[in-house]
């Protein structure tokens, strides 16, 4: 714990470092971006740099991702998209194979530990997932400039949930509802920090699912990941516990995004040389962040990404309005 | 030990997901190596996608002559178009997963489960068949 400071400079400096390359790319505009908005003229940069500085930047954004307690997904929508000459369309595809990746590699785990419920996540996925095509479809339909001022207010609303959403750790669920108890939907697992077993069950189901859909729907629309509005609903709503609720939550970006990947792969917005440097940056952030996490304080860290999406969020909303 | 406890149709699909997962990966990056080193030609020269990734994925595919659904699978021989197989391998772990943890709910006797999972496999194959695509604009 005596090395949390060191480590919290170090972690502020890289935010610092990102937040002023964002700025510089934003301020370079016209020439290095070249393309800043899309059907504009091509990068004066060659294609390897692109590949090189979306590697770098993904790598810090898995780093940033971890520390602030997001889904890689949420992050790289909008700086991508509002930093970089990409079209949206390969941007949403990207950020949904982002989101999909990192929730494929912890899944398992997830799994095994049972701190994932299966029983949990098969009916909110068939929801979310059916959600999703229809949000892709559209996504894919509507004018751009459209969806990007859509994205940019979901991304300031996204700040708005961060900022005000509570956590309950294990909420109170007097009573299994009619649908969960059909569903099965209920379990127990052991506490480590109190070695005791806990029971959970969950309510309003079908109000739950209901907000699957529309979770669904702009999961598929920005490519973005849907942890944000997952754990809240698992969790403050349907009164599953906290860990439960998150690693869920996690688990079902699997299942969600994959639907909404397919609709965008079919659709010609698979771009290799944007995805797998994304993936693969993204990737080796999440393992490079998990051992800064122990050392640093997560509540500053959070209200630094917050300053972050904000930024993002604005910078989306502006590009869309064709500011 | 688990502190944990996940039902035997859990384990069963975590251990197919991991194992599908790092297989989907470890060729994603191979062959993202043979295609950004120039082992196989690509269909699409890498300096010509720079200047087509700031349009549309519709007017990508027209410029780039490329069709959308499937029809990457008839033109395999090129380098950019091999880095599909992985992609799609990522997108259709799930469908696998899925099909695989039928039996085991079969065996428990729990066929709501069973119904959710045939419906969520109706879904993702809708999904992946091609024939749901957007764009245009």
């Amino acid at each position: 714990m005596g090395n949390s400071p060191k480590y919290l400079k170090k972690a502020s400096l890289l935010f610092l470092l990102l937040a002023l390359f964002l700025l510089y790319l934003w301020m370079m505009g016209g020439s290095a971006l070249g393309a800043a908005n899309p059907g504009g003229e091509g990068s004066s940069l060659p294609w390897w740099a692109w590949v090189l500085i979306l590697l770098v930047m993904t790598f810090v954004m898995g780093i940033v991702a971890v520390l602030g307690g997001v889904g890689g997904g949420v992050i790289f929508v909008p700086i991508v998209s509002g930093f970089f000459p990409f079209h949206l369309d390969f941007v949403r595809c990207a950020g949904l194979l982002v989101a999909l990746s990192g929730a494929l590699s912890a899944g398992p785990g997830l799994l095994r530990a049972g701190m994932a419920d299966l029983r949990l996540a098969l009916p909110t996925a068939l929801i979310a997932s059916s959600a999703s095509i229809v949000g892709a479809l559209v996504g894919l339909a509507l004018p751009t400039h459209i969806v990007q001022i859509s994205l940019g207010l979901t991304i300031l609303g996204i700040v708005v949930i961060m900022l005000l959403a509570k956590k309950s750790e294990y909420p109170v669920v007097k009573e299994i509802d009619g649908v969960a108890r059909m569903l099965g939907i209920h379990g127990t697992y052991m506490d480590i920090s109190t070695r005791e077993d806990v029971e959970w069950k969950v309510h309003r189901t079908p109000i739950g699912l209901i907000l699957f859909v529309a979770i669904g729907v702009m999961a598929g629309m920005f490519g973005l990941g849907a942890g944000w509005a997952n754990v809240p609903v698992l969790n403050l709503l349907m009164g599953a516990p906290l860990k439960v609720s998150v690693a869920t939550s996690k688990f079902l970006l699997s299942i969600t995004d994959t639907s909404a990947a397919w609709i965008y792969i079919n659709s010609g917005a698979m771009l290799p040389l944007i995805v797998v440097p994304s993936l693969i940056g993204i990737m080796l952030g999440s393992w490079v962040g998990v051992p800064i996490l122990t050392r640093t304080k997560p509540t500053v860290i959070r209200y630094i990404v917050i300053g972050l999406l904000t930024f993002s969020g604005l910078r989306a909303f502006l590009k869309g309005l064709g500011i | 030990m688990s502190p944990l406890k996940a039902s035997e149709a859990q384990l069963f699909y975590a251990k197919v997901l991991n194992r599908l997962t790092l297989f989907s990966f470890a060729t994603l990056i191979v062959f993202f190596l043979i295609y950004i080193l120039g082992i196989i030609s690509p269909h699409v020269p890498l300096n010509q996608v720079s200047q087509l990734w700031t349009q549309s994925s519709h007017n990508y595919m027209q410029a780039a002559g490329i069709q959308p659904g499937w029809a990457w699978v008839g033109h395999l021989g090129y380098g950019d178009m091999i880095i599909y197989i992985p992609i799609a391998l990522l997108a259709g772990v799930t469908i696998v997963c899925y099909i695989g943890v039928i039996p085991k709910f079969l065996k428990s006797q729990e066929y709501i489960l069973v119904v959710i999972a045939v419906l969520e496999i109706l879904v993702l194959s809708a999904a992946a068949s091609g024939f749901l695509k957007g764009g245009g604009h």
